[in-house]
């Protein structure tokens, strides 16, 4: 069921009537019957992938917690006649029995997420290298993917590292967990909500608040807006720019790498702002997810401000752990005394480093282009960290330049530029033919095309342009207007204003984007992650 | 304390370690610097902390990570 269709929005209605007309403890069960039907109706045979992860889940925790509440009651009951050194010995040794649970756990979590996701992936990896070898070429098959699947395994693992790191406690029913996994608004796309931050708002009655249903109700309408007028517009020409790269290059591959940005940007944060607008007007808070991205001013910066929830998953739950892992230390000591402090010190938190983009590479899709995707930006932030020293001798040289406003317009647009170029491979998804169409940036030198009718020749007229100009900086004006408070938060205290706003953008909607002429309504590119 | 100090002024020479109040709000650790900061202190203070520790607040000030060294040290 697609966000923006007329059956989801009838569908959320019909939801938001429910949840406050019943009782406050009947709330999150009108919640869970309606993620279970919204995702049932979202693809056939869905509903079991999910159960099954809600299973394993719930059951790994439930060992997880039995555990760990033994070992406390016994270190309790024993605290006075146990020395500290034996007490540190036999929480580590309970740890260990914890950790392999745990390993149970992910595995059959992330196992399904794996077999289902990259079955095709590695055969196809093999395949090549069979056939280079002279072996005759076989078919692949062909697995059944779950919208959202990546993004409610990671939620669930996360959670079950949670319980045993002790930071939650389990769930003990399974229904409410089953919720956990399910939420309706944020199942196919996230964000991806930590168990602490989520669970108790998910089960807590909500009364029904005026504010926050119009705040939640204009942030709805604000990523319609955002996924309709400029995501959906600029979406048909990169079709035509990518499907016919081989005439489309030089600076047609520019005009992509912007386009492409403006549609990620619309429709990601778009999906985003419906997920955490329907929930405010549900009284349900939900992590951001993004925090004006593009006006970062280093790649650094842009990863603590695009797709939050992700990157810090996988900061918490990947690069830490391995990190400070044993063997990682024991690397770490060896390379110190092998290569010097400066070298050494860098290599573990470096491998570490290129592990967790590799794998991020990896959660966004089975292929070649996004673990490349993944190394780039990987590589892009080493190399800064290493010119840090560089920077700051440069800062304080001339200090006067690097504090004014140009300078850090600077920034931010070098960082859009490079973000922009390295995310087009999720364009052309072949790591070679991207390779050569950014190089024809520099060798096919068709700039004064845009002067002819070059602009109007892949699928977008000249209305079109305005309508993704005119949308582009209605976003960039609202988003710096609510830096620091959001603009609905003002908006839905004033109800008249609030009401015009609303029938504005319904209005905006339905002429421009979802129903007007030859609108093609797509699905939000990150429910296939 | 002192060698502590010494890890930190190590790691980033040109910040005053004594003044700053949050070194993770205030951009001043990022989590590369977190890891070299365990890794370095594991190996001064003879302990070993968990990735469940790395946690901003662990990692606020001077005296939040002395407190973890000591606590680590003591459980």
């Amino acid at each position: 069921m697609l966000f923006t269709s007329f059956s989801f929005v009838l569908f959320a209605a019909l939801t938001m009537l429910l949840y406050f007309i019943v009782p406050g403890r009947m709330q999150w069960k009108v919640l869970l019957l309606s993620s279970l039907v919204f995702y049932a109706l979202s693809g056939e045979g869905y509903l079991i992938f999910i159960l099954y992860t809600a299973l394993v889940t719930f059951l790994t925790a439930h060992v997880l917690q039995h555990r760990a509440d033994a070992e406390d009651a016994f270190v309790e009951k024993n605290r006075a006649t146990m020395e500290k050194a034996e007490r540190k010995a036999y929480r580590a040794r309970e740890k260990k029995k914890r950790f392999r649970v745990l390993c149970a756990g992910l595995f059959l979590g992330f196992g399904m997420l794996a077999v289902l996701k990259y079955t095709a992936f590695v055969i196809d990896g093999v395949r090549s290298v069979w056939t280079a070898f002279g072996g005759e070429s076989f078919s692949i098959p062909s697995l059944l993917l779950p919208l959202g699947i990546s993004f409610y395994t990671f939620q669930s693992m996360g959670y079950l590292i949670d319980v045993y790191r002790k930071k939650v406690r389990a769930e003990r029913n399974f229904a409410r967990l089953l919720l956990f996994v399910s939420y309706f608004p944020q199942l196919l796309q996230g964000p991806i909500s930590r168990f602490g931050d989520l669970q108790e708002q998910l089960i807590t009655p909500h009364r029904f608040d005026g504010v926050s249903l119009r705040a939640g109700l204009l942030r709805v309408m604000w990523g319609y807006f955002k996924k309709m007028i400029v995501a959906d517009t600029a979406m048909v020409a990169i079709k035509t720019l990518v499907s016919e790269s081989d005439v489309y290059q030089g600076v047609y591959v520019v005009l992509l790498i912007l386009l492409y940005s403006a549609q990620i940007y619309g429709d990601f944060t778009g999906g985003i702002d419906i997920t955490i607008g329907l929930s405010e007007m549900m009284g349900i808070k939900l992590t951001e997810n993004f925090n004006r991205p593009f006006s970062s001013k280093s790649t650094k910066e842009y990863w603590n401000r695009w797709h939050i929830t992700m990157g810090s998953w996988f900061t918490d739950y990947i690069f830490y752990p391995l990190s400070v892992s044993r063997p990682m230390q024991k690397f770490s000591m060896a390379s110190c005394s092998k290569l010097g402090n400066i070298v050494g010190m860098r290599l573990p938190v470096y491998a570490a480093t290129v592990a967790t983009w590799f794998l991020t590479g990896l959660w966004h899709g089975a292929g070649w282009n996004f673990i490349v995707w993944g190394l780039l930006n990987c590589l892009v932030i080493l190399v800064s960290r290493e010119l840090e020293p560089l920077y700051r001798r440069f800062n304080k040289r001339f200090p006067r330049l690097t504090a004014s406003a140009p300078w850090g317009a600077w920034q931010a647009i070098r960082t859009f530029l490079l973000m922009g170029l390295i995310r087009s491979l999720d364009c052309y998804r072949d790591v070679s033919l991207t390779f050569r169409l950014w190089g024809s940036m520099l060798t096919t030198w068709n700039w004064s095309e845009l002067f002819s009718d070059g602009l109007t020749s892949f699928g977008l007229s000249q209305s079109d342009w305005a309508v993704i100009l005119i949308g582009v900086a209605v976003i960039f004006f609202v988003s710096s207007a609510g830096k620091d408070t959001p603009v609905r938060h003002r908006v839905a205290k004033r109800p008249i204003l609030w009401c015009a706003l609303v029938c504005i953008m319904t209005a905006v909607v339905l002429i421009f984007g979802a129903y007007g002429i030859g609108y093609d309504a797509s699905q939000f590119i990150y429910t296939q992650f | 304390m002192e060698k502590l100090l010494e890890i930190l002024n190590h790691l980033h020479p040109d910040v005053d370690f004594a003044e700053v109040e949050d070194l993770y709000d205030e951009g001043v650790l990022d989590s590369l610097d977190m890891v070299r900061l365990v890794t370095e202190i594991g190996q001064a203070f003879d302990i070993s902390i968990p990735a469940e520790e790395l946690i901003p607040e662990n990692f606020q000030n001077v005296d939040t990570i002395w407190a973890l060294i000591e606590r680590l040290d003591e459980e």
